[in-house]
């Protein structure tokens, strides 16, 4: 078949004009990472191989790669890379204040935070739904994570690229956002502003409804039932302005009309039972965050199709604890069997990830899961769970999660297994610039919550 | 003639794979029928005959009680058992809150009940709101789920409460929580008056609630296009009282707040209150009995509070006698300390007042069933009704009767022997996993522990 001599000209013409129209006028940089072993987590290991990365985003990683002139190369040689470590549920980078559940381990002389009871006695006491009790549906992590924060920094240097940050305050936390751990600006950071909305069932004590969880749970279900005759009542005013009253704007329901999924805490099999059926009423997706008795509730998450975000500092008998004191049977049984959650979960099907909340440091995370490791977890789904795991979960595996083509060049280089204690990250990728990693700092009490069966005991 | 042979085939697999448990040779405490010595035939979870003489199929599972007493299983009318939130204190009509919810089936109080003899409870919101929580009835099916304890069959309920429980909370004698007694946390009610004034504000506005979705609903059918009202959480189950599609349990001690009430029931047409506690109850009974309400009260202790001192051992046999439906409860939270001898809790209403063993059973069996609308499927043992039963090794009404087995649905949930004879293993089990995870604590623990 013979080609229109015209017709070929003109696609080319206006394929020019529209690529001048659309390139900006800054070069293309390549950088290229030669002789690295290579751990895609989205398909085999390549034991020599390049990983070649154009404009941060990762253009090609194999065996053969063609690496252009311009290319800044790295040797790889005696480093494996990873993807870019995912924290599925941080406070890294928020204002330490929202943060302040964490068990206070401040020095003699330091300020302690204030308690939510001092700072709910100073607001006027809730006395019922209707005062939105606890409620920032409105807020969104993405607008407040702080780029200096100093444990942005510290997470890099254990191999952590992104963290998915949800806010902390109150009952309806605020929505979480999927940010990568490098940035000058908070808006630069954004990977996913919208990542779910984060629920918790921490009553308010005594001072204002709900002061149980089961009143929060009523709380709950009252507040969607309110989005939802927001929704008709903004859809009626569209179709008739003339004649249907102007609804009231409301932030709180707004907030709750955009959510994609709730995160929702379950330390143990009971919770989860409660936790499903909440989301059911809900009529949103859920996603379980704790799950200490993993090891017990993998079947029913499967069958529900539910993912868990699962809380690695394992629970442990308190260093301080009366030598006197018996802890029951199933105490006992669950600081045994927490560690092997992660193999349960993984064998059953289920999709999980780990959260850094109540860990030490960063580095602690990997720790942890190591103790899952020595206890029959796989490696490979270790890594997963850290990487396209936590991705998928949130609906970001199509950028993040794995080293493959078009995937956000978000990598970790270390000389070693990461799971092993004397790995050292070398550098460390983040939308393709490198960072090199900072001796790691003693350790101290972290952000966060601790994970727990507290979560949802009364005050 | 091959498809008869074929058919009894089929028919004799049947009857072999229905689970069926006779229970042989017992004194059988009908409750209801008298008592009788013969035996029990359970199938499928129901009581499929009791006699003197009865039909004992092949195969079947044979519990010989020869000199033992059996029950239907023992009912708590009200306890709060098994809940991880009880009371929603923070607001004088909770009732949007739901204490099936907060179910929590791996609560050991589940298991000592079940070794109790007891076989469903009423697990109720606690006192702290005129208006409380809504209240689940749940059977002790050990080992299963919070949504497989649950008695579904049930009739949905509401606890209420008057007197100086929901009023503590108003004025500031009576908020007792250090730093919190600042005016702004007060709450009201603060008076017995407040208490009447929030139930009936509450019911106002739960009538107002149902004409505003009964027009909603006309004007839909008419064809006009419009918004369907708020849905309210708090009123939903307060028209469901008044629609008398929900029960109402109500926490009293007084004469004059339990005539207060049943005032107020008049004026709103609600029927079918159980009053709780009600230790003035025999001041009062004709006015209880007249309405049709019912009585569940304590056996002989009282004086806990200033409320609580007018109170007689004699209350439940003359309410009775008056002809108020009465029930004796635990009222336990803790644990299940008094709900696990609630048969010697039946035996007093024989000492003090005279009233027969039956009567005395009645009290914690069939009486509390019919009070919680259960009594078609539980409370004494009649064939058709759920094998809820307990076997005793003496008497129940003796101090010194042991409970043996429990079946609940047919299913044996409690054996005492079993049960001791676990132990020891248990006990040896936790030894040693103590003993690992401490050896893994000391191996973890940092060497050179120095101060700073």
């Amino acid at each position: 078949m013979r080609k229109n001599p015209l017709a070929v000209w003109t696609a080319v013409l206006l394929a020019a004009a529209w690529m001048a129209a659309l390139a900006p006028a800054e070069t293309v940089s390549w950088t290229a990472i030669r002789g690295v072993r290579i751990v895609p987590v989205n398909g085999p290991v390549i034991e020599k191989g390049t990983v070649l990365i154009r404009n941060g985003v990762i253009a090609a990683a194999g065996a053969q790669v063609d690496v252009p002139a311009s290319a800044w190369i790295l040797d790889g040689s005696g480093l494996t890379a990873y993807p870019g470590l995912i924290d599925a549920l941080s406070s890294w980078g928020l204002p330490q204040a929202q943060t302040a559940q964490a068990p206070q381990a401040a020095g003699r002389g330091a300020q302690a935070p204030q308690s939510g009871q001092q700072q709910a006695q100073q607001q006027p006491r809730s006395r019922g739904p209707g005062d939105r009790p606890g409620t920032f549906s409105w807020v969104k992590a993405a607008d407040q994570v702080q780029p200096s924060d100093a444990r942005i920094s510290q997470a890099r240097s254990a191999g952590f690229t992104t963290a998915v940050v949800f806010p902390r305050q109150g009952i309806v936390a605020g929505h979480g956002s999927v940010m990568n751990l490098a940035g000058k600006t908070a808006g630069e950071m954004v990977v996913a502003p919208d990542a779910g909305l984060y629920l918790a069932l921490r009553p308010s004590g005594y001072t204002g409804f709900p002061s149980t969880p089961m009143g929060i749970m009523a709380y709950f279900r009252q507040l969607w039932f309110d989005a939802e005759h927001y929704r008709q009542a903004l859809a009626l005013y569209a179709a008739d302005p003339v004649n249907i009253p102007r609804p009231a704007y409301d932030r709180a329901l707004e907030g709750i009309l955009g959510a994609k999924r709730v995160l929702l805490p379950a330390a143990g099999p009971v919770q989860m039972e409660r936790m499903l059926q909440l989301a059911a009423d809900l009529k949103t997706p859920a996603v379980l965050y704790g799950v200490v008795q993993g090891y017990d509730m993998a079947a029913k998450l499967k069958e529900s199709g539910t993912p868990v975000i699962l809380n690695v500092r394992w629970p442990a008998r308190n260093r301080d604890a009366d030598p006197e004191d018996v802890e029951s049977y199933r105490e006992l049984r669950i600081r045994d069997l927490a560690p092997t959650s992660p193999q349960a979960l993984s064998a059953a099907g289920v999709r999980w990830a780990v959260s850094s909340d109540g860990t030490e440091s960063p580095r602690a995370v990997l720790r942890a899961l190591k103790q899952s490791i020595d206890r029959g977890l796989k490696r490979e789904d270790a890594l997963r769970a850290l990487t396209l795991g936590a991705a998928e979960i949130f609906g970001v595996a199509d950028r993040l999660g794995s080293i493959e083509r078009g995937k956000i060049a978000n990598l970790v280089l270390a000389d070693g297994d990461l799971f092993n204690d004397s790995t050292k990250i070398r550098m460390v990728f983040i939308d393709g610039a490198r960072y090199l990693p900072e001796p790691e700092a003693p350790p101290q009490v972290g952000p966060g919550r601790a994970p727990s069966f507290s979560e949802e005991e009364e005050q | 003639m091959r498809r008869a042979i074929l058919t009894g085939v089929f028919s004799a697999a049947a009857l072999l794979a229905a689970d069926v448990t006779v229970i042989q040779n017992a004194t059988i405490h009908t409750v209801t029928k008298g008592t009788l010595k013969g035996s029990i035939v359970i199938r499928d979870g129901k009581i499929a005959d009791v006699g003197e003489k009865v039909m004992t199929p092949a195969g079947a599972r044979i519990v010989d009680a020869t000199g033992k007493h059996v029950i239907p299983g023992i009912i708590d009318a009200h306890t709060h058992i098994a809940l991880d939130s009880i009371n929603e204190s923070s607001v004088s009509v909770s009732s949007m809150v739901n204490v099936a919810e907060m179910l929590n089936p791996e609560s050991i109080s589940i298991y000592q009940a079940l070794a109790g003899g007891v076989t469903a409870c009423n697990s109720m919101h606690g006192s702290a709101n005129a208006i409380g929580g809504q209240n689940v009835v749940f059977k002790m099916r050990w080992g299963a789920d919070a949504r497989g304890l649950v008695f579904d069959k049930a009739k949905p309920s509401i606890k209420m409460a008057l007197g100086e429980n929901p009023k503590r909370q108003g004025s500031p004698q009576g908020l007792q929580i250090p730093g919190l007694q600042s005016p702004q946390n007060l709450r009201y009610p603060g008076t017995r008056m407040g208490v009447e004034d929030v139930i009936r504000d509450a019911f106002t506005r739960a009538r107002a609630y149902q004409r505003e979705w009964k027009d909603y609903e006309a004007r839909k059918a008419r064809g006009e296009k419009l918004l369907p009202p708020r849905r309210d959480l708090e009123l939903e189950p307060l028209v469901e009282v008044l629609e008398g599609k929900r029960l109402v349990h109500a926490h009293c001690y007084r004469a004059d707040e339990i005539l207060m009430l049943i005032r107020v029931f008049d004026d709103f047409n609600i029927r079918g209150v159980t009053f709780q506690h009600v230790l003035e109850g025999y001041k009062v009974a004709k006015e209880i009995a007249g309405r049709g309400h019912g009585a569940s009260t304590f056996s002989d202790w009282w004086s806990y509070k200033v409320e609580a001192y007018d109170a007689i051992p004699y209350n439940a046999a003359i309410m009775h006698r008056k002809g108020v439906l009465v029930s004796l409860n635990s009222d336990d939270a803790g644990g299940a300390e008094l709900m696990r001898r609630l048969n010697t809790e039946a035996a007093k209403v024989m000492k003090y007042g005279g009233l027969s063993a039956d009567e005395a059973l009645a009290m914690v069996t069939i009486n509390p069933a019919k009070q919680l609308q259960i009594d078609r499927w539980v409370g004494s043992i009649e064939t058709g009704k759920d094998a809820d039963l307990v076997i005793y090794d003496k008497d129940p009404l003796s101090i010194y009767a042991k409970v043996e087995k429990v079946f609940i649905d047919g299913k044996q949930y409690f054996d005492r022997d079993e049960d001791m004879s676990r132990r020891p293993k248990l006990e040896a089990e936790k030894e040693g996993l103590r003993k690992k995870l401490l050896d893994q604590q000391k191996q973890a623990a940092p060497q050179n522990r120095r101060p700073s």
